[in-house]
C-alpha cells in the first residue's frame, strides 16, 4: 500500500488494542445513509515510474518556448544551491514554527528575511511574507485603513498603470470591506500617471494612493512629487515594486522627504521559478509605527531561560488564531518555503549581484525594443526611463501575433489590446538577464517574418 | 540536535566578498539621479560556501516531517511523498510563464482540469476552482460566494455566519473579512453541535454556517443531516472547512452531507508540503447554486483542448485572489500524489489515519491519560486533557509539549480548540508506523512519571534543543524584528 | 485572590471606573483581569477628544496570549488617556488601580453609573468565573 507503513499483523494488534472488530468499525458514528461504496471517478493508482513517465510526456507537451512575457512573473537565473537547499525535508515538510525550540532554523531564517527586506524596500520593519504580490496589495489598502485613523473615507487612489491584475484582485478581497477604488489614468505618450488628475484631488479625504514602480508598462513614474502629494494632502502611499528592480533604484523608503508608508510586491524575482504562476510569495514592509496594523506573521529576535539568543512569532495578538473575529486579517499560513528560496537567493547574489541582474535586465531589454522598432509598422508607444519591459505597437492583431509566434515555440509578450483598448494593437514584452543577443535576433526575425506574412 | 547554534548570515558578511559566478558580469545601468539608488542594500557578502553551509546549518535546527514524528493536530502532518516534488519541478513545468498561451500550456492545463475532476469526485460537488493559496483564502472565497448568492437573490439582510465555539479562529476572522457579523454557538458535552441553540441562531439574517466535520473537537457530528436540514430551511447555506478532510477521504463526502461549498487544504490531504508554514493551498468546490460565482481562472474543456475560464465565462463570478493561477506548483505536487493514491488508496487515508489515531487513544487512555471525549470514536485526532496534572502537579501541557521535543516528537497542537482546557490535539496521520506510535506513548508515559518524581524538570524543558524556552514577552515588548534594529551587539 | 478596592465601580467584563472630584471617571481594567491576562505587552489606549458610548470598545490590552478589548462603563468623552503605558504596558500588571489606569471620560449622562456594580457585586462575579 503506497505510503501506509501498516502490516496485516500490527493491523490485528491495533485494532484489538481499541477493541474494535475491523477498520470499517471506526466509522460507525457516520450516519449509515452517507457512507459511500466506492469513488467511481478516480482512476486506479499509478506507480512512481508510471505517474514519472506521465508528467514528463505533459511537460513535453507544453516545450520550453523562448520567453518574453513578464508582466509581473520574470525569468531569472537561480543558482543551483538555492533549490538544493529549498528542497531539504527540513525545511520543505516542516510546519509554521508555533514550537519555536524546535523551529529556530525556519524562524531565525524569516528574521534574516526580514532584515534583508527592510534594508531593499529601505522601510523599517517587514512581515515574514504573503501569499502574492497581487494579494499584499489588497491586504495592504486593509491595512492602510486601519492604520490611518483620521481619514474616515476608507479610499483608495490608484493610477491605470498599475497592474489591472492587482486592481482586480484588491477589489475582490476587500469586497466585504466598504473601501472605494479612484482610478486615476496614465499621461498618453509618457504612460504614467497624469499628475493633474491626481491633483484635482486636492482637499479630498484620501487614505492611501498607490504607487507602482516601475508601472504595468515598464515606465519609471515621478515617485518623488506623488509621494510629497499625498502626505501633503493627509493620505499614506503604499509602494508596490518588483524587489529586483531595487538593486538600482531608489527604495520606496526615500520616496519624498519622508518615504512611504507601506510597500509591497511580489517576492517571485528573487529566487522563485516561473512555475505557471506559482507558488510566489508576496512581500510587505512598513514603517515601525505601523508595524500592529501589519497583517500575517513577524518573527522576533529575543533570548532563552539561559540568556541565550532565539527566535520566536511575536505581535501574535494581531492574528486570527487569538483576535478570531477581530484579527488584522484572517491569513493564517505565508508563503514560507519561497521565502527560503529568497532568502538564499539574496544572500548568494548579494546586492552588487542583484544589480548585476538588474542592470543586464535592462540592457537585454533596451537592445530587444530597439531590434523590434526597426521592423516596419513596429512602434515604441511610450517614450521616458523604462526598466525591462515595454509597450510595442503592432501593425497587426496582437494575438494572432502571439499565436503565430507559438507555432515558432517564442512566447512573445502579453496582448494589451482587451486591457488598454486604447492602446490599439499594443504588446508587453519583457527581456531579462536570461535572454542572450542571440536570442533577441531570434525573436526580431521570427516577428519581423510573422508581420509580413500578414498573419 | 544539539545545543547547536548558527550565527547571522550577517556575521559571514565582509565587504568586496561575493558568490561571483551566480550573476552576469559586465553590464552597468544608467540610471537618472532622482531614479538612482544611492546606498546598496545591506544584503550579506558571503561566498557560495558559505550561505550553502549557513543555510544548510539552519535546516538542522528544524524539526520536520522527514525527521521526527510530527503529531500536530488538525494540521495533517503527514508524509510528502518526493516523487510529487519531483514531477512538479520538471524544468517545463518551472519554465512556464503563467500567462503563456494555451497552445503551449496543455500539459499543464490538463493536469489542473483532472484535478478538479478528482477533487469534485472525493468531495461530492459540482464545481471545483484551484486558485485560493491556502486555506483561508479558500474560506474567504467560501464565504463570499455564499454573501454572492444571497445578494443576487437580493436577500440583503443575510449577513450573520454562524460558528461553533471550537472552530478555527479563521472561521471568524474570514466572516470579518467578508463583511458579516459572527453568531458563535456553543458544542455539547459530548463534542456534537447544540441543536437547540442552532436553532436559536438561526433566522432571516443567518447568511450561513461554517463547520469542520469532523471538528476540531476530533468526533464526528452525528447530527450533520439534521444540522443541514435546519439551516437550509432558514435560508442559509453550509460551509465545509476541508481542515479535517483527511478523516473521511473515501468515507462520506461534504456533498452528501448536504453542504453547498467546502474549501480543501491540499496541504493537509493531499500531502503538499507545509514549507516551514507555506506555501499551502485551498481549492474551493461548490453545489449547484454556488456554481456561477467560483473565483476565476478555472480550466475548462471544449472537444480535446483546454483552456482557462475567466469573467467571460461565470459573469458572476466573485473575481480573482491570485495575481496568476493560485500556487500553480502545488496544485501539481496534488496531483501526483492523487494519481499516485488511486482510487482505493483514497479510502486508505481515511482508514489508516483513524485507525493510528484510534489505536493512539486507546494506548492513551490504558496508560491513564484522559481522554476529553472519552466516549466517542477518535476521528484522525483526538484531544487529551492534562488538567488534572496541571491541578495536582503543576505540570501543564504545554510543559508536557516542550518536554516531548527532548524525547525527539514534534508536540501535538497545545491550547485548541479553546474550550477543552490543557489540550493536547494529537493527529498522528495514516503514514506513521505502529513502533513510531508505541514509541510516542512510551515517552508520554516516561514524562508522567517525571512529572510526578521532579515537575521542575518536565517544567524547564526542553534541554536538548538549539535554545531552551524563549522570552516570549520580551519579544513582543523590546521589539527587535531586523538586524540592526537595536543595538545589542 | 484578586484585589477589589471598596471606593469603585464595576462592569462584569471586568473595567473599574472611579468618579473624581472633578466629576470625570477614570477607567481601568481589575486585577483579576490583569492577572488572567498575564504580562501585557501593548496597551492601545483612545485619542483624547473621542466619543465613547456605554459598553463600546475604547481600548485593547494585549499580553503574549491574549488581546482583550476593554469597554467604557459610562458614555461620554475621552478627556485623558495613559500615555505612559505606550512605553510600559507592565504598569497595568504592577498597578492596575493606580498608574495602570487606562483613561477618562466626561460622562455624558450620569446616570450609567448608577447601572454599575459595586464592589460586592463584582466580587461575586470573579468567585463565578472560578
Amino acid at each position: 500500500m503506497p505510503f501506509i507503513p501498516h502490516t496485516e499483523t500490527e493491523i490485528s494488534e491495533m485494532l484489538a488494542a481499541i477493541g474494535a472488530p475491523s477498520i470499517d468499525a471506526l466509522f460507525d458514528e457516520i450516519p449509515a445513509a452517507l457512507r459511500i461504496k466506492s469513488l467511481a471517478g478516480i482512476p486506479d493508482a499509478l506507480s512512481e515510474m508510471e505517474v514519472g513517465r506521465l508528467m514528463q510526456a505533459r511537460a513535453q507537451q507544453d516545450g520550453r518556448p523562448l520567453n518574453f512575457l513578464g508582466a509581473g512573473a520574470y525569468e531569472h537565473h537561480i543558482p543551483a544551491a538555492v533549490w538544493a537547499i529549498v528542497t531539504r525535508g527540513e525545511f520543505y515538510s516542516a510546519y509554521t514554527p508555533y514550537q519555536a525550540e524546535a523551529s529556530q532554523g525556519t524562524l531565525q531564517l524569516l528574521y534574516e528575511y526580514q532584515t534583508m527586506m527592510s534594508s531593499l524596500t529601505g522601510m523599517e520593519v517587514s512581515n515574514a511574507s504573503l501569499y502574492d504580490g497581487a494579494s499584499a496589495l489588497a491586504e495592504a489598502c486593509l491595512m492602510a485603513v486601519r492604520a490611518h485613523r483620521k481619514s474616515k473615507s476608507a479610499r483608495i487612489v490608484v493610477p491605470s498603470s498599475l497592474n489591472p491584475t492587482y486592481l482586480s484582485v484588491s477589489r475582490a478581497v476587500v469586497e466585504g470591506q466598504n473601501l472605494s477604488f479612484t482610478v486615476l489614468p496614465y499621461e498618453s505618450g509618457k504612460g504614467t500617471l497624469q499628475f493633474s488628475k491626481l491633483e484635482a484631488l486636492k482637499g479630498e479625504d484620501i487614505t492611501a494612493v498607490v504607487i507602482q514602480q516601475p508601472n504595468f508598462f515598464g515606465q519609471m513614474e515621478d515617485v518623488d512629487a506623488i509621494t510629497e502629494w499625498a502626505h501633503a494632502n493627509n493620505a499614506l502611499v503604499i509602494a508596490v515594486v518588483n524587489p529586483l528592480s531595487l538593486a538600482l533604484f531608489k527604495p520606496p523608503g526615500e520616496w519624498g522627504t519622508k518615504g512611504v508608508d507601506i510597500v509591497v510586491g511580489d517576492g517571485q524575482p528573487l529566487g522563485v521559478p516561473l512555475s505557471s504562476g506559482g507558488p510566489y510569495f508576496g512581500f510587505m514592509t512598513t514603517r515601525m509605527e505601523h508595524v500592529r496594523q501589519m497583517p500575517g506573521r513577524i518573527i522576533g529576535r529575543t533570548v532563552d531561560l539561559d540568556g541565550k539568543q532565539g527566535f520566536t512569532l511575536t505581535l501574535q495578538a494581531r492574528e486570527q488564531h487569538i483576535r478570531r473575529s477581530k484579527a488584522t486579517s484572517n491569513i493564517c499560513t505565508n508563503q514560507g518555503l519561497l521565502v527560503t528560496a529568497a532568502t538564499i537567493h539574496m544572500s548568494l547574489l548579494g546586492a552588487a549581484g542583484l544589480e548585476a541582474v538588474a542592470a543586464t535586465s535592462q540592457q537585454q531589454a533596451a537592445k530587444l525594443v530597439d531590434k523590434l522598432a526597426r521592423i516596419p509598422g513596429v512602434k515604441v508607444v511610450f517614450d521616458g526611463y523604462r526598466f525591462h519591459e515595454a509597450v510595442l505597437q503592432l501593425p497587426a492583431r496582437v494575438s494572432d501575433v502571439l499565436d503565430a509566434l507559438a507555432k515558432r515555440n517564442i512566447v512573445g509578450g502579453l496582448d494589451l489590446s482587451k486591457l488598454y483598448p486604447e492602446l490599439g494593437n499594443a504588446l508587453l514584452v519583457c527581456a531579462t538577464e536570461m535572454r542572450t543577443d542571440a536570442d533577441l535576433d531570434t525573436y526580431a526575425s521570427a516577428l519581423a517574418d510573422v508581420l509580413e506574412r500578414k498573419p | 540536535m544539539s545545543n547547536i547554534t548558527e550565527p547571522l548570515i550577517f556575521k559571514h558578511s565582509r565587504t568586496g566578498r561575493s558568490a561571483a559566478g551566480q550573476y552576469p558580469q559586465g553590464a552597468t545601468a544608467e540610471v537618472p539621479e532622482k531614479f538612482r539608488r544611492r546606498k546598496r542594500a545591506a544584503l550579506p557578502e558571503v561566498s557560495e560556501l558559505q550561505a550553502v553551509r549557513h543555510f544548510t546549518r539552519l535546516s538542522q535546527l528544524n524539526f520536520s516531517i522527514d525527521t521526527h514524528f510530527y503529531p500536530l493536530g488538525s494540521c495533517t502532518m503527514k508524509y510528502n511523498p518526493r516523487a510529487c516534488n519531483a514531477f512538479a519541478m520538471l524544468p517545463e513545468f518551472l519554465g512556464r510563464h503563467p500567462l503563456a498561451p494555451s497552445a503551449v500550456s496543455q500539459g499543464f492545463l490538463s493536469c489542473l482540469y483532472e484535478l478538479q475532476e478528482m477533487l469534485k469526485e472525493v468531495t461530492g460537488m459540482k464545481g471545483v476552482s484551484l486558485t485560493p493559496m491556502a486555506g483561508a483564502q479558500g474560506e474567504f472565497a467560501g464565504v463570499a460566494m455564499i454573501r454572492a448568492y444571497h445578494r443576487a437573490r437580493n436577500d440583503l439582510q443575510r449577513t450573520e455566519i454562524i460558528v461553533p465555539d471550537a472552530a478555527h479562529g479563521t472561521n471568524p476572522a474570514t466572516a470579518t473579512m467578508c463583511g458579516c457579523t459572527v453568531v458563535e454557538i456553543p458544542s455539547l458535552a459530548n463534542g456534537d453541535i447544540d441543536i437547540e441553540a442552532l436553532k436559536g441562531a438561526l433566522g432571516p439574517k443567518t447568511a450561513g454556517i461554517m463547520l469542520t466535520n469532523p471538528s476540531t473537537l476530533g468526533v464526528f457530528e452525528r447530527r450533520i443531516q439534521e444540522v443541514a436540514k435546519l439551516v437550509h430551511e432558514a435560508g442559509g447555506l453550509l460551509y465545509y472547512d476541508g481542515a479535517n478532510l483527511n478523516a473521511i477521504l473515501g468515507k462520506v463526502r461534504p456533498g452528501d452531507m448536504g453542504f453547498d461549498v467546502i474549501h480543501m487544504n491540499l496541504h493537509k490531504t493531499f500531502s503538499t508540503p507545509h514549507g516551514g508554514g507555506g506555501p499551502g493551498s485551498g481549492a474551493v468546490g461548490v453545489g449547484q447554486r454556488l456554481l456561477p460565482f467560483l473565483p476565476i481562472p478555472t480550466v475548462g474543456k471544449d472537444g480535446d483542448k483546454y483552456r482557462w475560464l475567466d469573467e467571460n465565462d461565470l459573469p458572476q463570478t466573485i473575481g480573482r485572489l491570485s495575481a496568476f493561477m493560485g500556487n500553480a506548483g502545488v496544485l501539481l505536487r496534488a496531483y501526483v500524489y492523487m494519481r499516485m493514491l488511486g482510487r482505493e488508496g483514497m479510502h486508505r487515508v481515511a482508514e489508516f489515519s483513524a485507525l493510528n489515531a484510534n489505536y493512539l487513544l486507546a494506548r492513551l487512555k490504558k496508560a491513564g491519560f484522559e481522554a476529553a471525549y472519552p466516549e466517542r470514536r477518535a476521528s484522525h485526532e483526538f484531544i487529551i486533557t492534562m488538567k488534572r496534572q496541571a491541578k495536582e502537579l503543576g505540570v501543564n501541557a504545554m510543559d508536557f509539549a516542550k518536554r516531548l521535543l527532548d524525547y525527539g516528537f514534534h508536540a501535538p497542537t497545545t491550547y485548541f480548540p479553546l474550550l477543552v482546557p490543557e489540550c493536547l490535539l494529537i493527529e498522528p496521520t495514516e503514514t506513521e508506523a505502529k513502533e513510531e506510535l508505541d514509541a510516542f506513548v512510551d515517552a508520554l508515559i516516561a514524562i508522567q512519571a517525571e512529572a510526578e518524581q521532579d515537575a521542575a524538570k518536565v517544567k524547564g524543558a526542553p534541554y536538548t534543543l538549539p535554545v531552551r524556552r524563549l522570552d516570549d514577552v520580551r519579544a513582543a515588548k523590546q521589539l527587535d524584528l531586523t538586524y540592526g534594529m537595536r543595538s545589542t551587539e | 485572590m484578586s484585589n477589589i478596592p471598596a471606593d469603585l465601580k464595576y462592569l462584569d467584563s471586568h473595567e473599574w471606573a472611579r468618579v473624581e472630584s472633578d466629576g470625570t471617571v477614570t477607567i481601568g481594567i481589575s486585577d483579576h483581569a490583569q492577572g488572567a491576562l498575564g504580562d501585557l505587552v501593548f496597551v492601545e489606549v483612545p485619542e483624547v477628544g473621542k466619543s465613547l458610548t456605554k459598553g463600546g470598545a475604547a481600548a485593547v490590552v494585549e499580553s503574549v496570549k491574549a488581546a482583550s478589548d476593554v469597554y467604557s462603563p459610562v458614555s461620554g468623552e475621552v478627556v485623558a488617556a495613559n500615555d505612559a503605558l505606550s512605553g510600559s504596558p507592565e504598569l497595568v500588571n504592577s498597578d492596575p488601580y493606580g498608574q495602570g489606569w487606562l483613561f477618562k471620560i466626561k460622562p455624558s449622562n450620569t446616570g450609567e453609573l448608577q447601572q454599575l456594580l459595586d464592589a460586592k457585586a463584582y466580587e461575586k462575579v470573579v468567585a463565578d468565573a472560578h
